[in-house]
């Protein structure tokens, strides 16, 4: 009986299953099915995305559920409340955070000059172009700073509420990454004066840049929600 | 650039290659994939022991309330009272139980050593994508590890607002009267993300760009499409963890109120945060588990596995619904009952995928020439505990049953026979790969007697939790005597803590068998269960670099056995010679 069963079923595998035109019996190996990567030979530039950019995706798809959760909590508070801000609690500057916002988005612009000059291997363009991203992400930091401590003296704190925690927690968790970034800048800054990167190798740079770009990304969604909403 | 430099390292022999790394570089801070899967496997181990030992406290509190346990009367004063746990420390103990075996010890195993020691050699690669990244991730994963189990010598104690947390028992010191314990528990858990996180990144990119050639996404072997997946929602549910860990964290240190009613925060908002990755947490640790059993099945029934694109897609579809169900673990939060609803569909919906991985398991096994090996006992037995605990999922996901059972022992029941029914797919993959992790065969004979020992004691322990709960037995309380109507079912308490210790001790067997296989254990062939996947065409322990000179070529899918007119009844994934049949059809 069993014995029956197991028959027909290889017979099914070996007759139905396997086309005309897919046996092989000795002879020169079969052609390997198409596949975008899986080129194997331990990933040395066959693969469609690079190890390195592909990991960094990753990891920003990563860092975007992070800010999903805070965001998350955000908007069950904003919008779980009949008044926002609640009462007493000071309005945000939305006129210099406006000014700031234009500021880092046009970051992103000097840092895709700075990314395409690398590729064309005008390393003094490069070096230009990273020195006024890093200048800009710094002046960015040092206007919230500022926006803070006035904040700060009006008692604004992370206890005022949630208005006050999901704000500070926003915006500081943001802030940090673009503290974070610029760092990043000037490392990659020194490299470039050092003339470590060419046309064909800045794999640090387009990491660099591709973090740059996600954090800058990030703001207007911030500013939008919890200064215009 | 790393895996040029390991080709280069792999042309020389692997003894003169260890030596030249010197002992700190090859077994503390080594990069080598399989010495980090070493290296998890005994971190997980030391924690599951630590985990199980707090669970016999617990049963013997629970069996023998307020009395002594014994051999701990030796425990200091604010923890136990010569030897009488207080409930203060019994909300410590079923606190840290779950949380260490769910982030340190089944993680660990399954993801960490299983993930790390087998992707690259079953998809054909020397290494991982970022070597560097993963001894990171190890010593990261160790870190929290220690900063876990500091807090349980802090005054005040371990945290006891269970591995859930919820707020506000877990947001305030006031509460529980746990203050650093809590905070500790938070910043380990924080840092074990961290970990995650690495080894995600490093799993995903190593599946995408680093199969061997012909290694396509259908000629993967189930256990690797199963911990892509894993990795997967690992990425995407632990920093929504993070994001709600930070958040508690800031409410008990720095003065917000996200989660405190007080300061105008929202208790249910921890809960949503947390089950958006509780629930597929659950499904990163039962994943790789069913990779591990499909792999396992196929072999030792020597047939291919039955539906292998359906088995892929299955798990790809759970993987999927695994987001939009968290709130079954709300039906009775206060959560709007029309939400609940909506939630119980999409839940009952896992069933399909579910059912559809256990009748295809049993298709594999329909007509095979099955050979009762110790890896393939706990296969099989993984895939019973799967099916019950499946089963009784049902039960909970039903809003109308769940008012009546929810918070009792019938989900204790259920969720041991899921996440604790794991421990058969850790000693199925341990017993299997055991060969190849470290180059000797485990006894058969003392694996076979540990898992008929495992396998009935687990039954007896939390199969009668159902009948417990189904009778109104709460979970999580100190003293069952302390209620009238629970007085009559005493009995059963005590016949689950007997169960429980004897489950416990017939563990001894398996590290015996363990740590003797790994000194004085039979020498392994480089293929003893005539599998196909590739690792088995590596020497048995593998190289630094994994294959010597020419990386292997795939010529076909993973479970070619008993293929009509080759000789064998195996047939490896580098052998060309034969019906290019690709897996599934």
């Amino acid at each position: 009986m069993s014995r029956g069963v197991e028959t027909s079923v290889i017979d099914k595998r070996a007759e139905d299953l396997a086309p005309e035109h897919l046996r092989f019996d000795g002879g020169p190996p079969p052609e390997f099915p198409r596949d975008p990567f899986g080129r194997g030979e331990g990933g040395r530039g066959q693969a469609g995305v690079s190890n390195a950019r592909l990991g960094m995706l990753i990891f920003l798809g990563a860092e975007a559920m992070f800010f999903a959760g805070l965001i998350g909590a955000f908007l069950v508070f904003r919008f779980g409340s009949a008044t926002w801000p609640p009462p007493g609690q000071p309005y945000l500057p939305v006129g210099v955070t406006g000014v700031n916002t234009v500021i880092l988005v046009f970051s992103a612009y000097t840092m895709g000059r700075a990314l395409r000059a690398i590729r064309r291997g005008d390393r003094q363009g490069l070096v230009r172009g990273l020195l006024v991203t890093a200048l800009l992400g710094t002046i960015f930091l040092g206007v919230q700073g500022y926006e803070w401590i006035r904040l700060v003296h009006f008692g604004f704190t992370l206890s005022s509420g949630t208005y006050g925690a999901t704000f500070y927690t926003l915006i500081g968790v943001h802030g940090l990454h673009v503290f974070g970034a610029v760092l990043w800048l000037l490392v990659v800054l020194a490299g470039a004066r050092a003339h470590r990167f060419s046309a064909t190798r800045h794999v640090a740079l387009t990491l660099c840049g591709m973090y740059w770009y996600f954090v800058v990304a990030l703001w207007p969604l911030l500013f939008t929600l919890i200064y215009l909403s | 650039m790393m895996s040029e430099s390991a080709g280069v390292q792999a042309a020389h022999a692997a003894h003169a290659h260890h030596e030249e790394l010197g002992f700190l570089r090859t077994y503390v801070f080594s990069t080598d994939h399989k010495m980090i899967g070493r290296q998890f496997l005994f971190l997980g181990l030391l924690m599951l022991v630590v985990g199980g030992l707090l669970a016999m406290m617990m049963r013997w509190q629970l069996g023998w309330p307020e009395t002594p346990v014994p051999g701990m009367s030796w425990a200091p004063e604010p923890y136990m009272f010569e030897g009488i746990i207080p409930p203060q420390t019994y909300n410590m103990l079923f606190t840290m139980h779950a949380t260490i075996m769910i982030f340190f010890a089944v993680m660990p195993i399954m993801i960490g050593c299983f993930g790390n020691f087998l992707i690259p050699l079953m998809i054909g690669a020397r290494d991982m994508a970022f070597p560097f990244l993963n001894m990171l991730s190890f010593w990261t994963g160790a870190v929290a590890g220690v900063v876990m189990l500091a807090g349980f010598f802090v005054p005040g104690g371990h945290a006891a607002s269970g591995w859930t947390a919820y707020a506000p028992l877990s947001a305030s010191a006031i509460y529980t009267g746990v203050d650093w314990g809590q905070n500790l528990w938070n910043i380990s858990l924080i840092i074990i993300g961290a970990s995650s996180l690495m080894g995600s990144i490093n799993y995903i990119t190593t599946i995408i760009n680093l199969r061997a050639r012909g290694m396509t996404w259908f000629r993967l072997p189930l256990v690797i499409w199963s911990l892509f997946i894993t990795a997967i929602l690992l990425l995407l549910a632990l920093p929504v963890l993070t994001a709600a860990l930070a958040m508690l964290l800031a409410d008990r240190m720095l003065g917000t109120h996200f989660f405190l009613p007080a300061g105008g925060g929202e208790p249910l908002l921890w809960q949503h945060l947390f089950w958006y990755f509780g629930h597929p947490e659950v499904y990163v640790l039962v994943l790789p588990a069913m990779g591990v059993t499909s792999d396992v099945l196929s072999t030792f029934s020597r047939k291919p596995i039955f539906g292998y694109r359906a088995m892929a897609m299955s798990m790809i579809s759970i993987g999927f619904l695994s987001w939009i169900v968290w709130g079954h673990h709300m039906f009775l939060s206060g959560m709007n009952p029309a939400l609940g609803t909506a939630f119980m569909m999409s839940t009952m919906v896992i069933a399909v995928p579910s059912a559809i991985k256990t009748f295809n398991w049993l298709g594999t096994l329909w007509g095979g020439s099955i050979r009762l090996t110790t890896p393939m006992l706990n296969g099989l037995a993984f895939v019973s505990i799967f099916v019950i605990g499946g089963l009784s999922g049902v039960f909970m996901a039903s809003t109308p049953v769940d008012i009546f059972i929810h918070d009792t022992y019938f989900i204790v029941a259920h969720f041991h026979y899921v996440v604790a029914g794991i421990v058969f797919g850790l000693f199925a993959a341990v017993t299997y790969w055991f060969p190849k992790m470290f180059g000797r065969m485990m006894n058969e004979t003392l694996g076979k007697i540990h898992f008929v020992l495992t396998f009935i004691f687990f039954n007896l322990t939390f199969f009668p939790m159902h009948f417990l709960g189904v009778a109104g037995h709460m979970r999580r309380i100190w003293n069952p005597l302390q209620y009238e109507f629970l007085q009559p079912l005493q009995g059963m308490n005590q016949f689950i803590s007997v169960s429980a210790f004897l489950l416990g001790l017939s563990q001894i067997l398996f590290l015996v068998n363990l740590c003797w296989s790994l000194f004085a254990g039979k020498k392994a062939e480089v293929n003893p269960w005539h599998a196909n996947t590739l690792e088995w065409a590596a020497p048995s322990p593998p190289p630094h670099g994994n294959w010597g000179e020419h990386l292997p070529v795939v010529h076909h899918g993973p479970y070619e056995y008993s293929v009509p007119g080759v000789e064998e009844d195996y047939l490896p994934q580098t052998t060309p010679h034969a019906l290019p049949v690709t897996a599934g059809h």
